[in-house]
């Protein structure tokens, strides 16, 4: 076993106007070949017009420990929607 | 099937009562439908199992090059040559997309590679056959990869979200290569008499393989009952078989080809083909390491991995080069 190529995650936008999505990750040596290999592995269908790649360990990620302290919050705020507020049914363009 | 006789390590499945209040907690997630994802808590079985199953379907699409990489430079056109070379190159994707899914279970590509080197591992006995004629190229995208859609298409839905999402793409790409085996037997079958007895031929040594691919009936068998409970195996063995038999058989009959199969024949009552015995002691021994191409396969995927080491090595020195000479510039 020799030593390991660094794992990266890849990103890459669909059309423009669309934000680049993940799509998972490869092994390179630096980001050139990240971005070489993000092509070849993840583009060969016309998937993108940009490829974002990002070395894995530079990704903080919330642990699903904390999933109730982070998003439980939002629950009690149903406010926040705009179906909350019912409207008469003759006020029409709102 | 891609992966074949995967170990679970346990000897009964446990009911629910037996459990942990933690593999309660997981078991419940699964029976809701809920995707597990690689920082979720999960049984040590479960992990474990997943590793085996979705390394062996990764290996088995890179060794799965080899057999059809034997007629890259041998294709008939260059047409049929650029279709199997797009064709060979999928199978590598799908190889990278399931090591990664495998990587996110806490194990490395090198330990999953290392394991397949040293025989630990295995891969799809499929690929110890050898690709005789360009009929085979044929054979194998409809019949091989025929096969190996109706296994992962269940698979889009299983419990492991990064697995799932995985043979998402795997089955999108894999259309292209039952269709673009399908189409060479066409072409063969309105070919000369000689091109239509090649793709005949091609038949008569895929057709059992592929239904071999499915594995042993598993009815009884306590490593898939695991499996089925931890959402992880859709469907039985023989369902998926019936499956790819039943499905197949009139592709056949458009081809003007006839099934290697003197007891193959349409059961009304059942609504499926009956089919005969398959010669399950062929499938162990290819299993076990005797089959036709089985010391050649992994001889040239240890060879090219001892080749490119050297590449490897530079990769990392260059790398490790270029950012001493940033820390040094700032």
């Amino acid at each position: 076993m020799g030593k390991a190529l660094p794992l990266w995650e890849v990103f890459i936008r669909s059309q423009h106007g669309l934000a680049h999505k993940h799509v998972g990750s490869l092994h390179a040596s630096d980001a050139e070949m990240a971005i070489n290999n993000a092509r070849d592995v993840y583009t060969r269908r016309n998937e993108g017009v940009s490829i974002w790649v990002v070395p894995s360990a530079s990704i903080s990620a919330s642990s699903s420990q904390d999933k109730e302290s982070l998003f439980e919050p939002a629950n009690s705020k149903v406010y926040r929607h705009p179906t909350f507020f019912p409207m008469p049914s003759e006020v029409k363009h709102i | 099937m891609y992966a074949q006789l995967v170990e679970t390590g346990v000897l009964k499945v446990s009911p629910d009562a037996e459990l942990s209040p933690e593999e309660q907690i997981f078991q419940a997630k699964i029976d809701a439908g809920v995707k597990i994802e690689a920082k979720d808590w999960m049984p040590e079985g479960y992990r474990k199992t997943l590793v085996r199953q979705i390394s062996q379907h990764a290996h088995s699409e890179i060794v799965g090059q080899l057999p059809e990489g034997n007629w890259i430079t041998r294709a008939p056109s260059l047409k049929r040559k650029a279709i199997l070379l797009a064709k060979v190159q999928d199978e590598a994707g799908h190889g990278l997309y399931l090591y990664s899914a495998g990587e996110t279970l806490g194990t490395s590509r090198e330990k999953m590679v290392d394991d397949l080197h040293t025989g630990k591992a295995k891969y799809s006995s499929i690929f110890n056959y050898p690709t005789l004629t360009w009929a085979d190229m044929g054979a194998i995208g409809w019949l091989v990869d025929g096969s190996a859609i109706i296994n992962q298409i269940p698979l889009c839905r299983c419990s492991y979200g990064p697995y799932a999402r995985a043979m998402v793409r795997v089955c999108k790409e894999e259309s292209f290569h039952q269709r673009q085996g399908y189409d060479i037997m066409i072409q063969l079958c309105n070919g000369t008499r000689d091109q239509k007895a090649m793709a005949q031929d091609a038949l008569n040594r895929w057709w059992w393989p592929s239904l071999m691919m499915f594995g042993p009936s598993d009815a009884e068998s306590v490593n898939s009952a695991q499996s089925a409970r931890w959402g992880i195996k859709l469907f039985s063995n023989d369902e998926l078989r019936q499956k790819m038999v039943d499905q197949t058989v009139p592709q056949v009959e458009y081809l003007g080809l006839t099934v290697p199969d003197a007891e193959l024949k349409w059961n009304e009552e059942r609504g499926h083909y009956d089919f005969g015995e398959i010669r399950w002691e062929e499938f162990y021994n290819v299993i076990k390491g005797n089959g036709p191409c089985n010391r050649e396969r992994l001889a040239t995927r240890v060879k090219a991995h001892e080749d490119g080491a050297w590449f490897r090595d530079s990769l990392l020195a260059y790398a490790d080069k270029k950012s001493f000479s940033a820390t040094q510039a700032a």
